[in-house]
């Protein structure tokens, strides 16, 4: 079959919503375009479990604790999920980890922002999470069926997180004029970071239009940002939070919030390895990869080892 | 008509070639019984040194939520797969075959649980 | 007296648990292989669940406090956790080692522990139990790897064994609050366990093909700085309130709040 012919078949396929499996034919950039999602994906996961794994050791009470722990360890998980969908496509987990690694990958800046307090463990449960969901629920019908099948599995767990970010702050407004503080504080620095994580307005996404077509996305990224606005706006005065955003007024006309525009320098320069914890994060990657080297060998030696005691007659 | 599953097609070859295997050992694919009665069902994949550890690491990776009670474990590179640009040959055939179901048949209603 | 003596040997129970999960946790975001970060956080998980039951207990039977006070708001020295738990991870070798013998021991003290008299503590050692079957079949499997694994990490695993056979015989010598229980049938005469804990060892170092820990596991305890360490007691390493200083600094800086 010529390409042509193929490439037909494929459109085809994405017309009529069946989803496009590992060995099936597909263009080039498809091929890439999603190895660079899911593996950028993947290490969103991997990295973000630095932020909150930090404050793991450090929870308030016997229950904080555990489900911290909990959610952080799904968050592993859901890297796994992620790193196999896309080997489906070809690439090894060992290639993404090293363009992770080597600076050449690149994951969600937010994790490069500090988590300070308490508080903040409640806001990127709250704010992170709940954005993630937001981009993540559309890629449970996403195009490419191994990606689509690990979203499932990671929007279905992930429901719990988002409710626990919630429950800490308000917790936390509940409590003392420090609390509250503590939580109002968590809200202003976590803020506009998640607004950032719907990514670049849509005249400036290069990637957007094209990952529409092809059924990977569902939604552009300020669609999925306005709806963000829309309900954390609501959700805040639950918890009686200001948000930190003057221009934030409900437009009767549109039927949404408007709001103020975004810092895209501040954007740029963490997408660029400027952000305040950048290096930390890298470095800890990196030195969980070094440290972890000569326990994968031995895991390997020591199967290598039994193959060969099982079949002693095998060359 | 058989082929492994790791190999992509020859008419598009992996952006990384082979290699599959990294310092994490092989990939496996994970089968899980959700409960007694059940068939097994591929829940996803991962990877092991060994057949221990894979099943160990299905554990950890897959039924965090008790969603097993069973599991399978298959190295990746044994599973083999029937090839999609052969989909038509394969299974159209079996469209016309209606008289397989048992609606093909035209019974009187009185008679009851046939 | 008894009912002190009870409400020791549950704190030490629960002590026991939280350190070493607290331990564990410390790998969370760290491991050497994804599968493995996910593996060890399990286990700490099913440790800090263990650690809750047990001092929900104690906290009912003291009255007029919550699981979090006994796990908050305790100095160090009325922590009453072995020391093993508390010595740091190292690095996966010793994280390993350490975990393999802590399970073991824990294996064989909640199989006799079903048995005690006091129907919370049997039902909690019979929920722990199967959690802690399988942290000692996983971390087995891992000695395992290691010591017949490579050159180096056979090294490594010997070098974690000097470092942490010091710590074992405090497993077996019973302070006074569990010689209480033990007698009264509520909780487990430790001599019992060495026989079984000891072969265990034996069994897995044979099949890691590392050679057997050179004799009993050492009943003297560490002398430090003029002081007799034993964490039963008490006498703790400095690494516990390195621990504390972490785990307790909410609950200290901001006394009285909920969270």
């Amino acid at each position: 079959m010529s390409v042509q012919e193929l490439e037909t078949i494929f459109d085809n396929k994405l017309e009529r919503e069946i989803r496009i499996e590992p060995k099936d034919w597909m263009p080039d950039n498809y091929r890439k375009n999603l190895i660079r999602m899911i593996s950028q994906h993947a290490h969103s996961e991997i990295v973000g479990m630095l932020p909150e794994g930090n404050w793991i050791t450090r929870a308030p009470s016997l229950r904080r604790k555990a489900t911290l722990l909990a959610k952080v360890q799904d968050e592993a998980g859901h890297g796994l999920y992620l790193y196999a969908a896309a080997e489906t496509m070809g690439i090894s987990r060992e290639e993404m980890i090293d363009q992770l690694l080597t600076g050449k990958a690149k994951y969600s800046s937010i994790f490069n922002y500090p988590t300070l307090t308490w508080a903040d463990i409640g806001a990127i449960g709250w704010l992170v999470d709940g954005a993630a969901i937001m981009n993540q629920v559309p890629l449970c019908r996403t195009s490419y069926g191994p990606y689509a099948r690990a979203m499932i599995r990671v929007c279905k767990e992930e429901s719990f997180h988002q409710r626990q970010g919630f429950e800490i702050l308000l917790t936390l407004c509940r409590g003392s004029k420090e609390q509250k503080d503590m939580a109002q504080d968590a809200l202003n620095r976590w803020w506009w970071p998640s607004l950032m994580m719907f990514g670049p307005n849509d005249d400036n996404s290069p990637h957007t239009a094209q990952s529409m077509k092809w059924k990977i996305k569902r939604f552009t990224n300020d669609e999925l940002r306005q709806k963000f606005v829309d309900i954390c706006t609501e959700q805040a005065k639950v918890l009686g939070l200001a948000i930190p955003d003057k221009d934030l007024k409900w437009n009767e006309e549109k039927m949404h919030y408007d709001f103020g525009e975004i810092n895209w320098e501040e954007f740029n320069n963490v997408v660029n390895g400027n952000g305040p914890c950048n290096k930390e994060r890298m470095a800890a990657r990196i030195k969980a990869h070094e440290e972890g080297a000569w326990v994968r060998e031995a895991a390997l030696a020591y199967s290598e080892k039994k193959k060969q005691r099982q079949t002693p007659t095998a060359a | 008509m058989i082929e492994t599953l790791n190999k992509t097609e020859a008419s598009h070859p992996s952006p990384t070639g082979e290699g599959r295997e990294g310092t994490e050992g092989p990939l496996w694919e994970v089968f899980i019984r959700s409960k007694q009665g059940l068939d097994h069902k591929h829940v996803g994949s991962l990877h092991a040194t060994d057949a221990k550890m894979a099943i160990e690491n299905a554990r950890d990776v897959y039924t965090r939520r008790m969603e097993g009670v069973s599991i399978w474990v298959v190295e990746s590179k044994n599973i083999h797969a029937s090839n999609p640009d052969e989909a038509a040959s394969m299974y159209d055939p079996a469209n016309d075959k209606v008289y397989r179901h048992p609606t093909f048949y035209n019974l009187p209603d009185e008679l009851k649980h046939m | 007296m008894m009912q002190d003596s009870l409400i020791d040997y549950t704190l030490h129970l629960a002590d026991n648990s939280l350190i070493m999960g607290h331990r564990l946790s410390e790998w969370t975001g760290h491991g050497p292989i994804l599968e493995q970060d996910i593996a060890i956080s399990n286990i700490a998980l099913d440790l800090i669940g263990q650690s809750r039951n047990f001092y929900q207990y104690a906290a009912q039977l003291k009255g007029g406090v919550t699981e979090d006070d006994l796990a908050y708001l305790r100095d160090a020295t009325e922590f009453k956790n072995m020391l093993l738990a508390e010595l740091p991870n190292g690095d996966w070798a010793k994280t390993i080692l350490k975990l393999f013998f802590f399970s073991t021991y824990q294996y064989y003290l909640y199989q006799k522990l079903i048995g005690s008299t006091d129907t919370q503590l049997s039902a909690i050692a019979e929920k722990s139990l199967k959690e802690v079957t399988y942290h000692l079949r996983w971390s087995s499997e891992w000695v395992i790897r290691l010591g017949d694994g490579t050159e180096e990490s056979k090294k490594r695993i010997e070098k974690a064994l000097e470092e942490l056979w010091d710590y074992t015989g405090e497993m077996f010598l019973p302070s006074e609050y569990e010689s209480e229980c033990a007698k009264n049938k509520i909780g487990v005469d430790l001599g019992f366990l060495k026989e079984d804990w000891m072969n265990k060892v034996i069994q897995i170092f044979a099949e890691a093909t590392l050679p057997s820990p050179k004799g009993e596991p050492v009943p003297t305890l560490r002398e430090g700085q003029g002081v007799r360490l034993n964490g039963k007691e008490g006498k703790h390493t400095e690494h516990l309130q390195e621990i504390l200083n972490d785990m307790q600094y909410l609950q200290r800086t901001y006394p009285g709040c909920e969270w």
